[in-house]
């Protein structure tokens, strides 16, 4: 172990280049995670923030907030299972949002949340009619505390009378307000499709949600809901192909370095062997080697993506870098150095002690 | 007491169709602190019967023990535990670890081995002491002349205080005159510390350092 960590203060050189090649992946991994979590996130936090164990959909409307409504009995009936403490309601109308003073087709992108348990992040209790938080990442389009917001082709005013952090839905900008705020906004920009008083959307509930059946309605947990919304799964998809083929380029880098760098040891591992060292000794130096050039990459890739997280200005893209996201992905590359290295077993395993000593016969 | 005694040693190769004897029925029995020079031409063998001495090579048939070990029905494992523990190699071409220094080199020994720590250091001192390289314990290989380089790969056969020492045509790549000095001290180490030597060359001049010649032609040893 001694010999490998000395070739490696020695010789460092001779695995800079690796070294510079797994920075660059560490460092693409770790973007890449990045984006992911910043694209989920900005898709999802007004729904993961719920504090409850489930939400509540109809049955027929896949999971959807749009299309799901809970009527009143279906409301009831929940809140006789759970107790009506541990039953909200909540509604989403998306709408364009035009600031004071703004051209008629200069509108942004908002979600009107109407809530009665309020998520994580959320005051308590909801603000009066007409009144909403809004989520602070409006703040970068021009929303100021005070201002007067008009939502949807009917221009229904709102109050903005303070902000909240990391609630956004589905790359939106969000506002909380009573359901009462939610549903005026609503219906008076769809007079096509009311929604009557005491429906909602869905419900967020607290409790033992197992034995817990309500009929035209169906209970997803959190994540489940999180998942259900839609391009979630897809994002993930895609980026954990991405990220996975990432891995293989690890693998195969580390791969290719060691068996190349195992080829110009035979000499070396020839003496050691017929001096006694065992082919266990010599494969635990290049697998500490792996490891530890992969720990220099990777805390180099950690450093400088942690620098890019701090300098890309917010909303600029959905980048959100985490500290559970950089260790995944040190893993991720200890993993890929591991089985990388182990392809030069094979190599340590068949050098011949007698190399060594010259030529026999 | 016998350092090394091998019995009806036979070793051949396959190669192809045909089988190749590179030693045929070698005996031969080398006592403690005894340097035995193996003399003979290229391909004569005498390489082999080291190997098989040392552990490196196994005997297609025959008896070889060496420091009381029996090592003739050793598998490879157990070889490599006894090569680490009982015979020290010098090798042809020296074979330090090129990023290792002097000093380091030594112990290597005890890293793949027992590691014994501080009484390791403490031996590896010593053995740069009475070789004449202690101002240079610190000095890398590559700033080491030819014959101070061939004085630490005997320091490293020594470290691990072996029964039998096993020299590789330890002068040929040495002038003539650090060829001497390094037989000198070669034949003053072995004798100092009562170890058995086997010395391969094809050089008839060191075989004077030698306590006894024995020739090897054609995988046949001839006193």
């Amino acid at each position: 172990m001694k010999l490998a960590l000395r070739e490696l203060i020695r010789r460092p050189q001779r695995f800079a280049t690796a070294t510079v090649i797994l920075t660059l992946i560490a460092l693409l991994l770790m973007f890449l995670g990045g984006l992911l979590d910043g694209l989920i996130n900005s898709s999802t936090e007004a729904v993961s923030a719920q504090r409850g164990d489930a939400l509540v959909f109809s049955e027929k409307s896949r999971s959807s907030f749009p299309s799901s409504r809970i009527d009143a009995d279906q409301r009831a009936a929940y809140d006789d299972a759970f107790g009506a403490d541990n039953v909200g309601g909540i509604g989403i109308a998306q709408f364009g949002g035009r600031l004071p003073d703004a051209g008629p087709r200069d509108l942004i992108s908002i979600a009107l949340f109407g809530y009665e348990l309020a998520p994580a992040g959320v005051p308590d209790d909801p603000p009066v009619d007409g009144e909403v938080y809004a989520d602070s990442v409006l703040e970068d389009e021009g929303v100021t505390e005070g201002m007067t917001l008009l939502l949807g082709p009917a221009r229904v005013p709102v109050t903005v009378i303070g902000f909240v952090d990391d609630v956004n839905y589905l790359s939106q900008g969000t506002l909380w307000g009573s359901l009462t705020t939610w549903r005026t906004v609503q219906n008076a920009n769809r007079p096509d499709d009311p929604i009557a008083d005491g429906v909602v959307q869905s419900l967020v509930v607290r409790g033992e949600i197992a034995n817990v059946s309500v009929d035209g309605t169906r209970m997803l947990t959190i994540d489940e809901s999180v998942d259900a919304l839609p391009g979630v799964k897809e994002q993930r998809g895609t980026f954990g192909q991405i990220i996975g083929v990432t891995i293989v380029i690890a693998i195969v880098v580390v791969g290719l370095f060691f068996a190349l760098i195992t080829v110009e040891r035979i000499g070396l591992y020839g003496i050691l062997k017929a001096i006694g060292a065992r082919s266990r000794t010599l494969f635990a130096g290049v697998l500490l080697q792996a490891i530890v050039l992969t720990l220099i990459a990777s805390v180099v890739a950690g450093v400088i993506a942690a620098l890019l997280d701090r300098t890309i200005p917010p909303g600029a893209i959905p980048f959100d870098l985490s500290l559970g996201r950089l260790l995944t992905s040190i893993a991720l590359l200890l993993l890929a150095a591991v089985i990388g290295s182990a392809f030069s077993l094979r190599r340590v395993l068949r050098v011949d002690p007698a190399s060594a000593i010259g030529s026999v016969i | 007491m016998t350092a090394v005694s091998m019995s009806n040693v036979r070793k051949v190769y396959r190669m192809g169709d045909t089988d190749v004897v590179a030693l045929a029925d070698a005996s031969i029995e080398v006592g403690d602190g005894e340097i035995v020079a193996l003399v003979g031409p290229s391909g004569s063998g005498k390489t082999t019967l080291c190997s098989i001495a040392g552990g490196i090579l196994t005997a297609t048939s025959g008896t070889v023990v060496v420091g009381g070990h029996d090592i003739s029905g050793m598998d490879a494992k157990q070889l490599t535990d006894f090569r680490r523990e009982t015979v020290g190699f010098v090798f042809q071409s020296v074979n330090l670890i090129p990023f290792l220094t002097a000093r380091e080199n030594l112990l290597v020994v005890d890293e793949i081995g027992r590691r014994i720590g501080a009484a390791a250091k403490q031996r590896a001192d010593q053995l740069l002491e009475e070789l004449g390289l202690a101002d240079r314990a610190k000095n890398l290989p590559g700033q080491l002349s030819g014959g101070q380089r061939q004085r630490v790969a005997i320091g490293r056969a020594l470290m691990n205080e072996p029964s039998l020492v096993l020299f590789d045509e330890p002068t040929s790549a040495l002038d003539s005159k650090l060829g001497e000095q390094v037989m000198e001290l070669i034949q003053s180490e072995m004798k100092a510390r009562n170890t058995a030597a086997i010395i391969v060359t094809h050089d008839q001049r060191i075989t004077r350092y030698a306590d006894r010649t024995v020739t090897i032609s054609d995988g046949v040893l001839a006193a």
